[in-house]
């Protein structure tokens, strides 16, 4: 997995409440049995008119706007579907960091998967962030996953919080799987105790 | 002993390790798969020389892509993307050797329909699949819930997921249900009342007499869409009408098993003095058969009421509402009742099952569908669809001018040919509204089967009351 330390990149503001993951990728592209390719597909259909051409009015197709790294949306961003689709886009687009004040549970855990730090802050510091991302091309935040910092293009700060152990593994890039590989032993043993209690399973 | 809440109890029953940060590994006992979000996990296995490590727990089932007509064993009848993905499943069922009910198995069904169909899913489970509808399994009392690739990839190699405990949230229902009201009613309900976001950091345990009171497959609805609530799962605890359900299924416990099964079984409540983080209560005479208006399932009214106007609304939900309302092609102070529709689909993980089929049918029986709509029901699974026919069911469907078809997700998310073309309006039993689920600018309005079959039959949405 990429790692995730610093950056400091434009933020594309979407003010949009619910923001659903057949929003973020329809169903039309799950068909894929790849992870990469998706960021062409990122919000389909608000992007792009019926005709395949693009809507000048969605904040992705704006210039200032066309290389963000980091979005400032709306409550309760990714809900929906379970598919990793949508992280998987949105990192293929470009984009690192999501903020809001709340995420879809699944959503959440799968961007942590991918190298994608979704950041949780209350609605009043949302809102500063996305008056910041408003700006343009000019407003660069900084995210500093390391110190739990956002500075903003005025140079205000914005402390946030993040679960330790996912803090870890996005600073380091780790993989999941190796690292409960680890345990297998616990698990072994759950296991074998599992198989006396609840031998039915 | 401190007391617990089910979701306490199952949570403590699988922990195989814990951190000292509170940072989990929870034993997975049943894992669902499906052809959309497998691929890359078990690209990922081979990429890495793994193998799954409990291919005995590991059951699997195309449902999301696969045509619903008749000779669809003709791989010919899928796009060749769809055909890629459903026979990149059987190779992956086949290499891995894990269980598998093909195309062209009676029991091929929507995989929340075939697990506990089957017996896979039982009481005091941890059930997961990649897919946010798993909440459905909770209906058992089993610890179910939607897992991303990543960790569809992490349970296939190590039978555990990394967790962190969700907070406790009881839905109590009290009271009886008014006649015309359903589980459908009752699970949309409570998202009208919590929001989509209400369910954030919790799981639900669902109680009260309503509750108790309702059938396993009305329990599996409710649970069903707790995820549309925000939930990571959904609960109800395990009592004789589970037991009944569950016993002489194909893959429930027999004999000695099943005794010491049920004695676990029994323990599997919440403790009365157990601590709650939230409490949402709702009397069941209040909830009215509903459906939603806007593109969010926590856009819910009955069907009494009028389109709402944006200003009604504070915050963000001013701005959602109005676009909703632009995109579904409404007018607010429009009512419900005076919707005009297109299209009509009863199926889905939420409303495939059986009761579900023998609720629409039995406002159906004797009548056609109006003139021009587009009517058609999708079996959950091979064997619901071969009830249905023996019940005699199929031929009220038929007969009232209803495609009867075969068992997939179908028109819930249109991975498959059935799909709304933009503009078209459908009434659905499924479980999300959201833009373009069911097709490119399609417009889906949520209800009970019930509710589906009476706007069949007068071309708009109704109060299937006045069909009673």
């Amino acid at each position: 997995m990429d790692k995730f330390e610093k950056l400091q990149g434009i933020a594309a503001p979407m003010p949009l409440i619910n923001i659903d993951t057949d929003m973020i990728i329809p169903k039309v592209f799950l068909k894929t049995i790849k992870r990469s390719g998706l960021g062409v597909n990122l919000f389909d259909e608000m992007r792009y008119n019926n005709d395949g051409s693009e809507n000048p009015d969605f904040v992705l197709n704006k210039p200032q706007y066309r290389d963000a790294e980091i979005l400032v949306a709306g409550d309760n961003f990714g809900c929906g579907s379970s598919r990793e689709h949508a992280p998987w886009a949105i990192k293929d687009f470009g984009i690192k960091c999501v903020i809001s004040t709340s995420f879809a549970d699944i959503f959440f855990n799968n961007c942590f998967k991918n190298g994608i730090l979704p950041i949780v802050l209350p609605q009043e510091q949302v809102d500063t962030l996305m008056k910041d991302a408003e700006k343009g091309a000019n407003a660069r935040m900084t995210v500093d996953l390391e110190a739990q910092e956002i500075t903003t293009s005025d140079g205000d700060t914005i402390p946030f919080e993040v679960d330790a152990f996912k803090k870890h593994c996005l600073l380091n890039g780790l993989d999941d799987i190796g690292l409960t590989m680890e345990k297998a032993t616990a698990i072994d043993t759950f296991e074998s105790r599992s198989a006396q209690s609840r031998p039915w399973v | 002993m401190s007391p617990k809440t089910l979701y306490d109890k199952i949570w403590d029953a699988h922990v195989a390790h814990q951190a000292e940060d509170g940072t989990c590994l929870l034993y997975i006992d049943r894992h669902l798969v499906h052809e959309v979000t497998s691929p890359q996990a078990f690209e990922g296995l081979r990429m890495a020389g793994r193998k799954v490590r409990a291919p005995e727990k590991t059951i699997a089932v195309p449902d999301h892509n696969v045509p619903t007509t008749e000779g669809r064993e003709d791989p010919a009848q899928m796009t060749e993307e769809s055909r890629i993905q459903v026979q990149a499943l059987d190779k992956n069922a086949r290499d891995f050797g894990i269980h598998y009910y093909p195309v062209s198995d009676i029991r091929q069904g929507i995989v929340h329909i075939v697990g506990p169909e089957q017996g896979w899913t039982l009481p005091g489970m941890t059930v997961v699949c990649g897919d946010s509808h798993t909440a459905t399994h909770g209906a058992f009392g089993a610890l179910a819930h939607g897992i991303g690739t990543s960790e569809v990839e992490h349970v296939l190699a190590t039978q555990t997921l990394i967790q962190k405990k969700s907070k406790n949230m009881k839905v109590e229902i009290t009271g009886k249900l008014n006649p015309g009201v359903t589980a459908k009613d009752i699970t949309l309900a409570v998202i009208g009342k919590t929001g989509t976001a209400g369910g954030t950091g919790y799981v639900i345990e669902y109680c009260g007499e309503a509750i108790r009171d309702l059938s396993m497959e009305g329990r599996m609805t409710v649970c069903n869409m707790a995820i549309e609530g925000g939930a990571r799962a959904g609960l109800i605890a395990p009592d004789q009408k589970t037991f009944d359900y569950v016993q002489g299924r194909p893959h429930a416990p027999k004999g000695a098993q099943w005794e010491a099964a049920l004695a676990w079984w029994k323990t599997l409540y919440s403790d009365d003095d157990a601590h709650w983080d939230k409490v949402v209560t709702i009397k069941g005479e209040d909830i009215a058969p509903v459906v939603t208006w806007g593109t969010s399932p926590e856009d819910v009214l009955p069907i009494t009421a009028t389109v709402p106007n944006p200003e009604d609304f504070t915050g963000g939900k001013v701005e959602a509402a109005r676009r909703s309302i632009e995109y579904m092609g409404l007018t607010p102070g429009q009512k419900l009742s005076d919707i005009e529709i297109d299209t009509v689909f009863i199926g889905s993980c939420t409303n495939g099952r059986i009761e579900d089929l023998r609720a629409a049918a039995a406002i159906l029986k004797g009548k056609k569908i109006k003139d021009g709509i587009r009517a058609m029901v999708v079996p959950g699974s091979g064997l619901v669809r071969a009830q249905a026919e023996e019940e005699g069911i199929a031929d009220i469907f038929k007969e009232a001018g209803f495609e009867w078809r075969l068992a997939g997700c179908s028109m819930c998310l249109a991975m498959n040919p059935d799909q709304l073309q933009p503009g078209e309006r459908c009434a659905a039993t499924s479980n999300r509204n959201f833009e373009g689920r069911q097709g490119r600018g399609g417009r889906t309005h949520l209800l009970s089967p019930a509710m589906a079959a009476a706007a069949a039959i007068t071309g708009k949405l109704t109060d299937v009351r006045e069909l009673m």
